[in-house]
């Protein structure tokens, strides 16, 4: 029951933290290494509003998050744009600028675990006799609104449809006047704004640390592994079974092997199934 | 720019002649050949003569040997076999532990430690990494981002080889001269030796798979077998430096698993130019004295590289060294369109 609970908890922080990532990928071809940096640019903007300009949480999370969409439409307007289509400098210049951000905020002394953002409802409830406090049950929620609001907006607004033609195929959306540049902005600000609320609702439990960067971008490249890179019904299943798989470890071995786990699942999926459970597009072209 | 022109680049006539073997028949066409090389061969090797009054210094060019291995394996990788490994540091811990318990438990001097350590840790990271092999682009490069991070969790988890402490009482080298000549000769011979590499048959054949895997592979060509050939070599190079490390520092530990070995080549490569070998080293000796000078800053060095990168990748993608030898080779005029 326990790991039934904390597993499904785990598996919607895998989902937040993932799902900027894929949606970005699937939607540009951009893989956006500073994910990570940008999540714990988040918490730190969100501190730094609440403790040195003395706003309350919800105004200095909403900040937070329109700053962390502008980095996001920075990093693709001043940096991607220009070096668009060649993948290696793509992932070099922002897991370059991803690691500056991190190592900026440990230059700056932010560091050591005095750094916390507060959690929106305190309390916590009983479900069976497992105790889960608010926060987690947030998490869950976010994570669910945030899978519904994508799957709308995608599938009935004309600008997530905008989205998924470029997604699909790049040259006859821009035949029909879909502008490849605008979608890729508004992929990285949206992306951006993703990982920005993963980090809202997971910093809460527990501290602001420079190290969560790195961690964050392993997990959500982990998850896009398992899952298939762009397949955003291939990221949910992985976040779950990832999701399981981390807190069966945690509760049976120890949390040491987290990552080790981690790992093994991506190089057991990349030996059976190299384009992960739904990446189906791209397979020849792209991994093998 | 003037409207109606367009700038034209032409070799000069001395590459010309000089390219083809036949045609060196003056000392000018020699010299034009052999200066660059001769100013690099001979730069390394007067370094520690003239650096004998800085022992800091001294040090410095040992480090920038160090990173010049190391952004050479990631040249080699990245731009020769089209593998984007963002894990250097993995060889570099592999090579430091390697060599740290030869000499520790079989007592092997120095000299014979890092060869040994060299060679059985680039076979045991082309082992590891032989399922990765297959992929490509981003793929790999998440994959490599994640091999030295995996080898810390595992060292802390089983509190293997002194766990977080790491190992100590490594034997170092007993004279300077020895150390650095080792060293340095050992870069300069690899140098030329992965370079004459990329230009023999199997050098072909890996540039290949660059380009198009697949119709290498429909020439009935094992393409994993080549990739793992140079991903040892890669490795090679890598567990050298970190073996070499361990002597050095007289220390293994998980610091050698660290970003700093595997984000500081890859800048030292795209400062310097990507795809000759020769930048990579450039770019090592042009960016580790500046990461020295920096060294007082602490995360600021990180975060002054990472910029440096991300900015000569967007404004000057092809790197130095390929700006320079355009320049040396070719000139430049306007004509009309």
């Amino acid at each position: 029951m326990e790991i039934l609970i904390y597993g499904t908890v785990n598996s919607f922080k895998l989902i937040l933290i993932a799902f900027g990532f894929t949606l970005v990928y699937g939607v540009s071809r951009l893989p956006n290494f500073a994910h990570g940096a940008i999540f714990v640019f988040t918490g730190f903007v969100a501190w730094i509003m609440m403790h040195k300009l003395n706003l309350p949480f919800i105004p200095a999370a909403l900040l937070s998050l329109v700053s962390a969409a502008l980095v996001g439409v920075l990093i693709y307007q001043v940096i991607l744009k220009r070096i668009r289509g060649m993948n290696m400098n793509e992932i070099i210049a922002t897991y370059a600028i991803g690691v500056a951000m991190i190592e900026t905020f440990r230059w700056l002394g932010f560091k050591g675990t005095t750094f916390t953002l507060p959690v929106l409802f305190e309390g916590m409830v009983f479900i069976g006799d497992v105790p889960v406090d608010y926060q987690r049950l947030m998490v869950v929620a976010v994570g669910l609104v945030m899978l519904v609001a994508v799957w709308v907006f995608t599938k009935f607004t004309k600008t997530g449809l905008a989205l998924r033609g470029i997604a699909q195929d790049e040259r006859a959306a821009m035949m029909l006047g879909i502008d490849s540049d605008m979608t890729a902005t508004l992929a990285m600000a949206l992306g951006s704004a993703m990982s920005g609320l993963a980090a809202l609702m997971l910093f809460p439990l527990g501290s602001i640390v420079v190290e969560a960067g790195y961690n964050t971008l392993i997990f959500a490249l982990a998850v896009c592994m398992v899952g298939g890179i762009g397949s955003w019904g291939g990221t949910v299943l992985a976040a779950f079974v990832l999701g399981f798989l981390q807190v069966i470890t945690v509760s049976y071995l120890a949390t040491h092997f987290q990552m080790v786990v981690t790992l093994g699942a991506i190089i057991a999926t990349l030996i059976i199934k190299p384009s992960g459970f739904f990446g189906k597009h791209k397979e020849l072209e792209e991994r093998v | 720019m003037k409207t109606g022109m367009r700038k034209e680049r032409i070799d000069r006539g001395i590459k010309v002649r000089s390219d083809g073997i036949y045609a060196l028949s003056s000392w000018r066409e020699m010299s034009y050949l052999m200066a660059p090389r001769a100013l690099l061969v001979g730069g390394l090797l007067l370094a520690p003569l003239i650096l004998h009054f800085f022992p800091y210094w001294q040090k410095v060019l040992l480090i920038v040997c160090i990173y010049a291995l190391l952004s050479m394996a990631f040249d080699f990788l990245a731009n020769y076999v089209g593998l984007v490994c963002l894990g250097g540091s993995f060889f570099v811990g592999v090579g430091g532990y390697g060599a740290a318990l030869l000499n520790k438990y079989l007592h092997f001097s120095p000299f014979l430690s890092i060869p040994v350590a060299a060679l059985g840790g680039a076979a045991f990271c082309t082992f590891l990494l032989l399922p990765c092999l297959p992929l490509r682009g981003v793929y790999f490069a998440i994959i490599t981002l994640m091999y030295p991070l995996m080898m810390t969790r595992i060292i802390e988890a089983f509190e293997l080889f002194g766990g977080t402490n790491g190992m100590m009482d490594i034997a170092g080298f007993a004279n300077p001269w020895a150390e650095q000549y080792f060293l340095i000769i050992s870069t300069l011979v690899f140098l030329f030796a992965l370079r004459r590499l990329a230009v023999e048959d199997i050098g072909l054949v890996i540039r290949g798979i660059k380009d198009n895997d697949q119709s290498v592979r429909a020439s009935g060509i094992n393409i994993t077998v080549v990739k793992a050939q140079a991903l040892f070599c890669a490795a090679f190079l890598g567990c050298f430096a970190g073996a070499y490390l361990a002597h050095m520092y007289m220390w293994a530990g998980l610091s050698m698993f660290a970003l700093d070995f595997s984000i500081i080549p890859i800048a030292a490569t795209v400062v310097g130019g990507g795809g000759c070998l020769l930048g990579a080293v450039v770019g090592a000796i042009l960016l580790v004295p500046l990461s020295e000078a920096l060294r007082a800053f602490g995360p600021l060095r990180i975060v002054s590289y990472s910029l440096i990168l991300t900015v000569v990748i967007v404004i000057k993608g092809e790197g130095l060294l390929n700006y320079l030898s355009r320049k040396y080779d070719q000139f430049e005029r306007w004509v009309e369109i």
